[in-house]
């Protein structure tokens, strides 16, 4: 079978788009994940015994279940919890890319609080009983002191992490939304070409994934050596 | 719960039995994939770390490819795109294989290949965490290259990883659910089309969800024991012999 290369030209704009979207999604899952991953991860090393055991519950159940399944519980309990707090009494129907972009936050987050928690492990303790010499608050001592250097401390995680996210966005395509591989799809079917878009995704995938992987590569070996 | 004990619309038994045909498909996709991963995985890593040749480059391209695509886009590809590729009378063949073993038998294949370039990218790891006195030695002794991967370093290798190859053994059986997106009706995909039968929403994936748990559970178990039968005395702590 040739492939068809003209097919190929005449989808990219709709396929760009979608990789837009792809984009989005990753943007907001990074983002978000971040910021409620590392509040899970606080949580988690908090003297309060029943918050640092309703986050680690979290955490554990998040990563013991497929994003799949995630992705259906958020598509069906989101217009129903809308209905819920709206006291509209039944569910409100919502766009997918909410429902995306909520789904991506609450999953991803589990995995970044693993990462930044290993972050705060990995710091002196030293530096936890500065902060209390000093008199910091709590808040100050990890916005200001702690956080910063958790981060750096596995930033090449962090981002490994990202990479991986950016591929687990192809999910997306369970529930019909049109990321790359939903604008692929779509195309693929309307127009016979399963074999045109499919290695062409895979390929734009490929390329971008390779990049950021190298450059996490190099990211490490920059880091080791300003570490010594 | 009592959607369990509830019959089918198709009259084929109840609700239970659907669970329990799904968990059947999760966890022989999972288990068969694994193994093909165990295989293909440590001979890649071994390849990535022969000192020249072609080997290495050829074990590099393999993890870059596999490791960079996601794996729904590489499901589509086996699933959808190799048939297409073959000549046309294989290609139909592939094509007209009875269901479920026209989608299980491509997910088999797939999940097996992905994973193998992870568990490849760990033993290589572990190859190059053994101190170089390991091989030297037993060239010294005189073993032959493949004696020595064999019986001297693999088997250090495979302890020092094992913490690792535990994540990746839990985290194959949640890809196992990317199968139902070619078809094949597994854990995630029974939930799904449980709800589509009874709209009970909650316990369709409530009843699921804690299948994952204790899957993911046994699975940690399993892994953890086998760690513990196969530690050595002198390796247990982590430090070589100087």
């Amino acid at each position: 079978m040739m492939v068809d290369l003209s097919a190929i030209a005449s989808a990219w704009p709709y396929l760009m788009k979608g990789l837009w979207f792809t984009l989005q999604i990753t943007l907001v899952g990074v983002t978000g994940g971040i910021v409620f991953g590392s509040l899970l991860a606080v949580a988690r090393l908090s003297q309060t015994r029943l918050l640092s055991a309703l986050a680690t519950s979290y955490v554990n159940l998040m990563r013991s279940i497929p994003l799949i399944l995630v992705i259906f519980w958020v598509f069906f309990l989101v217009p129903w919890a809308i209905g819920w707090v709206t006291r509209s009494g039944r569910p409100v129907a919502v766009g997918a890319s909410l429902t995306i972009f909520v789904t991506f936050v609450l999953f991803e987050a589990a995995y970044y609080a693993e990462i930044v928690r290993a972050g705060f492990r990995s710091i002196s303790p030293g530096q936890y009983s500065a902060c209390d010499a000093l008199g910091l608050s709590k808040l100050h001592a990890y916005i200001y002191i702690l956080f910063p250097q958790a981060i750096r401390n596995v930033l090449p995680i962090l981002l490994t992490q990202t990479i991986v996210l950016f591929q687990d966005t192809s999910l997306v395509y369970v529930i019909s939304a049109t990321d790359l591989l939903g604008a692929a799809t779509k195309i693929a079917q309307r127009d016979g070409r399963l074999v045109e878009m499919y290695l062409t995704v895979g390929v734009i995938y490929f390329v971008i994934c390779f990049a950021a992987s190298q450059f996490v590569k190099q990211l490490q070996g920059r880091l080791a050596y300003g570490a010594r | 719960m009592s959607l369990l004990f509830e019959p089918t619309p198709d009259g084929s038994g109840r609700y239970l039995d659907w669970i329990v045909s799904g968990l059947v498909w999760t966890l022989v996709l999972a288990l068969g994939a694994w193994t093909i991963a165990l295989i293909a995985g440590t001979l890649v890593g071994v390849a990535r770390t022969l000192p020249k040749g072609i080997l290495p480059k050829i074990g590099r391209l393999y993890v870059e490819t596999f490791r960079n695509i996601p794996l729904l886009v590489q499901m589509f590809f086996w699933y959808f795109v190799l048939p297409e590729l073959l000549p046309a009378r294989i290609g139909m063949a592939i094509k007209q294989m009875d269901p479920p073993w026209g989608s299980f038998a491509p997910a088999l294949i797939c999940l097996g290949l992905f994973t193998a370039a992870r568990i490849a990218e760990q033993v290589r790891a572990g190859l190059q965490a053994l101190p170089q006195g390991q091989s030297q030695a037993a060239f010294a002794l005189g073993f032959a290259r493949s004696g020595m991967y064999r019986l001297i370093l693999l088997p250090q290798a495979f302890r020092i990883i094992l913490p690792t190859l535990t994540n990746e053994f839990m985290t194959i059986f949640k890809n196992t659910s990317v199968a139902l997106t070619i078809g094949l009706i597994e854990l995630t995909a029974t939930a799904r089309e449980i709800n589509e039968n009874t709209f009970r929403t909650f316990e369709a994936f409530g009843v699921v969800t804690i299948v994952y748990l204790v899957i993911a559970l046994v699975a940690w178990q399993l892994m953890h024991r086998i760690e513990r039968a196969v530690q050595l005395p002198d390796l247990a702590s982590g430090k070589s012999r100087p």
